[in-house]
């Protein structure tokens, strides 16, 4: 089986409302995928048809090589769960739940990584959940997945309220869960995560997938931030391909430069650059947070989109 | 710049709040509002139509002042007019209505806001500290001051006094104040907003019962029972019967002094902490804790237990009261020839047993019905969606909540027959026989609460977004049918909805067995038919 998870044209309407409108997603076995979007973009949404929560009214969508609405119920003995918003039962215990999430999916429940993770992570067991803040409910959530022997994780938004310091076991964590040839599917706004943990990226925009790829896939097809201390000024405001010039350092002849270059006119860039003369010269791919920005910056972009996106 | 200056008290924002609560509650108010008035003028409009005469009236009070079934349920009759019949008839649940409806918004308003953390939000933003429990009262006030002027309006154009029509309307809204003072305090002492309401409602059925037992044992038992508490409050008052005004006293005085108590206890502890705090519990779970059976016993059971132990009192001290009753119709009346040829005095202790069990039965479903509605609100609230993600079946999670729904109405029906029996052969002699019939009586009334609760399931699977009006409705039908259907001289086929209609009136009753498999084959029908539904729908 070489892919986790494998969506094709995913339709979800509520009433007249168009949650997802032909989504595709693909994770391939053991690979950290990293499923992004803003809010209300249908990630939630996604995993709750993964889940078998919500019924698709359109598309295909295979979970591991199962139907996830059908053969839920196996299925789910596979996977671990952690919800963007971790709502608990205010009367149990932070331990009492993980250990019955862990039943819940059927597990031969592992003590000693339970404890190590509940050390790990700093949570007290004996508390009950009412008294848990935010952070602490995702680290109840995350602790029970995490112990699990699930092949396939899905985790949405799992960091949203964890500190720092937490962030960064969390980020070991899964790190170490890649290494153990674990499948994540990581839903997630904080795209540094994404970029230190993803093999894969997934952005999704209303509904629909608008790239998929590995980070350096992405970059490939998009644009690169250059900046260059110049003997002279340069013209570059009328060449396709080159957004953006800010030319600064003297009031008219300015010799400092910044501009953003589709790769495919990287070429011609760089020519007429050292046709004047150049001093310094710094080439950079642009960070996810770049490649996110300019997706969502607005509708205005499609179509620029389309020209330097080749067809998959 | 903007400005500190404005300093706020803690009463600060409340009339933001006020307003916040009105909006939210635009449409459960004015229909609580609507059934409480509405209820008590159609009955004084059946009253004033069935019972021109007074000739007709008097052997309608021969059968009110006799019955001690009747008393139980509605308490004693202080006349023989038009008014007097409706206050009997409406006065003690139109009442118990205002107390339920000033129940369910304070706690909204303050303790369930609380736990689900919007007060928090609501708290950081210029709001004194008071100013969610005080826009609460504010808003249960208005609510109740409604219904009485309403009542005020439309009883007097019905041909009925007025003077006993301002008095009716002020002994049911009275009644409404003194449990929004009691809700307030109730918000006060529990963490969680679901044991607050049950604080209340607790009080609200012991109220019930005290009365009950106060009026239905009379002069020979513990009469003075009635005064105890704000339902018998509202019979003392005697509308239309010679009115006695100062007794208004007593629920003004209930509700100042529990606002002060309420408002004192609110100043006094932190937010989102009850009066006693959280003990830190089990670091691991139990292998008892292994599925979502033993977790839905494990969140239902707390609430379980409380119900029963209610259940357990006040049963056994109806059934106690039992033998007062034989005694007082042993020596009065025609009527009691009358009971006497169908089946000597027995037949009349019969009779009051078997309106104890037909209550237990209403009760008991109206506890299942908000046990299966607990699926609904972990659904809600996300809590499904963890223990769906697991290998876990949408039938088996279903079916987790209803087991507990099902077995706790048993559970309670038996309590209810076993403490009544007790009670009654206690006193009477003949513990081990009276318990034994008791507690069949209880157990038969079993599948017509499954009916209500396979409704309540049905609706939790097919309509979600409607269930707990529709649950709630047909329990509140199924009241109206049974309590009121009678008096109200509605025709066969319209009591025969309700399935309490159907169910044995034991003791003394006969037993159709047809009947009794006929409401199981429904139950069972509505819960598969529901359980399939769930299948079949999206989650949350």
């Amino acid at each position: 089986m070489a892919n986790a998870i494998e969506a094709r044209g995913l339709v979800k309407r509520f009433g007249k409302a168009t949650a997802l409108d032909g989504l595709d997603l693909t994770v391939r076995t053991g690979e950290v995928h990293a499923f992004l979007g803003p809010n209300g973009a249908g990630k939630t949404t996604t995993i709750r048809i993964l889940l078998g929560l919500l019924r698709k009214d359109g598309g295909e969508v295979a979970l591991l090589g199962g139907d996830p609405w059908r053969d839920a119920t196996a299925l789910h003995a596979r996977l671990a769960y952690v919800p963007g918003d971790v709502t608990l039962w205010p009367s149990l215990t932070g331990g009492e739940i993980i250990d019955l999430l862990a039943r819940l999916r059927g597990d031969g429940a592992d003590r000693k990584r339970r404890d190590e993770l509940i050390e790990r992570f700093e949570l007290d067991p004996a508390k009950k959940a009412r008294a848990y803040s935010k952070g602490n409910r995702q680290k109840v959530a995350l602790i029970a997945a995490l112990a699990s022997d699930a092949e396939l994780l899905v985790l949405d938004e799992p960091t949203s309220g964890l500190d720092p310091l937490m962030e960064a076991a969390f980020r070991d964590c899964v790190g170490a869960e890649r290494q153990g040839g674990r499948t994540v599917l990581l839903s997630s706004h904080i795209l540094a995560e994404a970029e230190a943990l993803a093999d894969r990226v997934t952005i999704i925009r209303s509904g629909r997938t608008i790239e998929t790829g590995t980070l350096a896939e992405l970059r490939h097809l998009s644009r690169t931030t250059v900046q260059a201390e110049l003997d002279a000024p340069v013209q570059l405001d009328a060449l396709p391909g080159v957004h953006t010039v800010t030319l600064e350092g003297g009031a008219l002849d300015g010799t400092s430069l910044r501009c953003e270059v589709d790769n495919a006119a990287l070429n011609e860039v760089l020519r007429r650059l050292t046709a004047v003369g150049v001093r310094t010269l710094t080439c950079r791919p642009p960070t996810l947070e770049e490649l996110f920005l300019r997706h969502y910056a607005g509708q205005d972009d499609d179509t620029e989109r389309e020209r330097v996106t080749p067809a998959p | 710049m903007t400005t500190l200056s404005t300093s706020g008290g803690p009463l600060t924002g409340t009339g933001v709040l006020a307003k916040l609560a009105l909006r939210r509650d635009r449409i459960m108010l004015p229909a609580w509002v609507y059934v409480v008035v509405i209820g008590v003028a159609s009955n004084a409009f059946t009253f004033a139509r069935l019972y021109k005469t007074e000739s007709s009236r008097q052997s309608l009070v021969a059968s009110g002042l006799d019955n001690p079934a009747l008393i139980f349920l509605y308490g004693r009759l202080n006349g023989d007019s038009v008014g007097a019949l409706t206050a009997w008839r409406y006065g003690v649940w139109g009442a118990l209505f205002a107390a339920l409806m000033s129940i369910f918004l304070v706690v909204r308003h303050t303790r369930a806001d609380e736990e689900a953390g919007r007060l928090e939000l609501i708290g950081s933003a210029r709001v004194g500290r008071q100013a969610p429990l005080a826009s609460a009262l504010a808003v249960a006030v208005l609510a109740n001051a409604l219904l009485t002027v309403l009542l005020c309006v439309i009883l007097p154009p019905l041909g009925l006094p007025a003077a006993g029509s301002v008095a009716l309307a002020l002994a049911i809204g009275t009644c409404g104040l003194a449990f929004t003072g009691v809700s307030l305090v109730a918000a006060q002492l529990t963490a969680g907003a679901r044991a607050a309401r049950g604080l209340a409602i607790g009080v609200l059925g012991v109220s019930f019962l005290a009365r009950a037992v106060g009026d239905a044992t009379g002069a020979s038992g513990p009469s003075w029972l009635t005064w105890t508490l704000p339902l018998g409050w509202t019979e003392m008052l005697r509308p239309y019967s010679g009115e006695r005004w100062w007794v208004l006293a007593l629920p003004f005085a209930l509700f100042a002094a529990s606002v002060w108590l309420a408002f004192r206890l609110a100043a006094r502890r932190d937010h989102g902490a009850g009066l006693f705090p959280d003990r830190p519990g089990r670091p691991a779970a139990s292998a008892a804790l292994s599925g979502p059976a033993p977790l839905a016993w494990r969140l239902q059971w707390p609430a379980l237990a409380g119900w029963a132990a209610g259940y357990a009192v006040m049963f056994a001290v109806c059934g106690a009261a039992a033998k007062g009753i034989g005694q007082l119709v042993g020596t009065s009346s025609a009527l009691n020839k009358e009971f006497t040829r169908i089946g000597g005095q027995s037949a009349i202790v019969n009779a009051y047993l078997a309106a104890l069990m037909l209550l237990a039965g209403l009760v008991a479903a109206a506890y299942g019905v908000s046990a299966v509605l607990r699926s609904h609100a972990e659904e809600t609230a996300g809590r499904a969606d963890p223990v769906l993600a697991g290998s876990v079946g949408r039938v088996r999670w279903g079916l987790s909540h209803l087991l507990v729904a099902c077995a706790g109405t048993a559970g309670l029906l038996g309590v209810a027959g076993v403490a009544t029996g007790l009670g009654y052969g206690l006193s009477v002699g003949g513990a081990a026989h009276q318990t034994a019939r008791m507690l069949g009586a209880g157990i038969a009334q079993l599948p017509a609460a499954l009916v209500i609760i396979g409704i309540a399931l049905l609706a939790l699977g097919a309509a979600p977004d409607a269930c707990v009006a529709i649950a709630w409705s047909a329990v509140g039908l199924t009241v109206l049918l049974d309590i009121f259907g009678q008096a109200l001289q509605l025709s066969h086929w319209v009591l025969d909805i309700s399935p309490f209609t159907h169910a044995p009136r034991l003791p003394g009753g006969a037993v159709s067995t047809e009947a009794i498999l006929l409401l199981t084959v429904i139950a069972l029908a509505l819960c598969v038919t529901g359980l399939a539904a769930l299948r079949r729908r999206d989650i949350g």
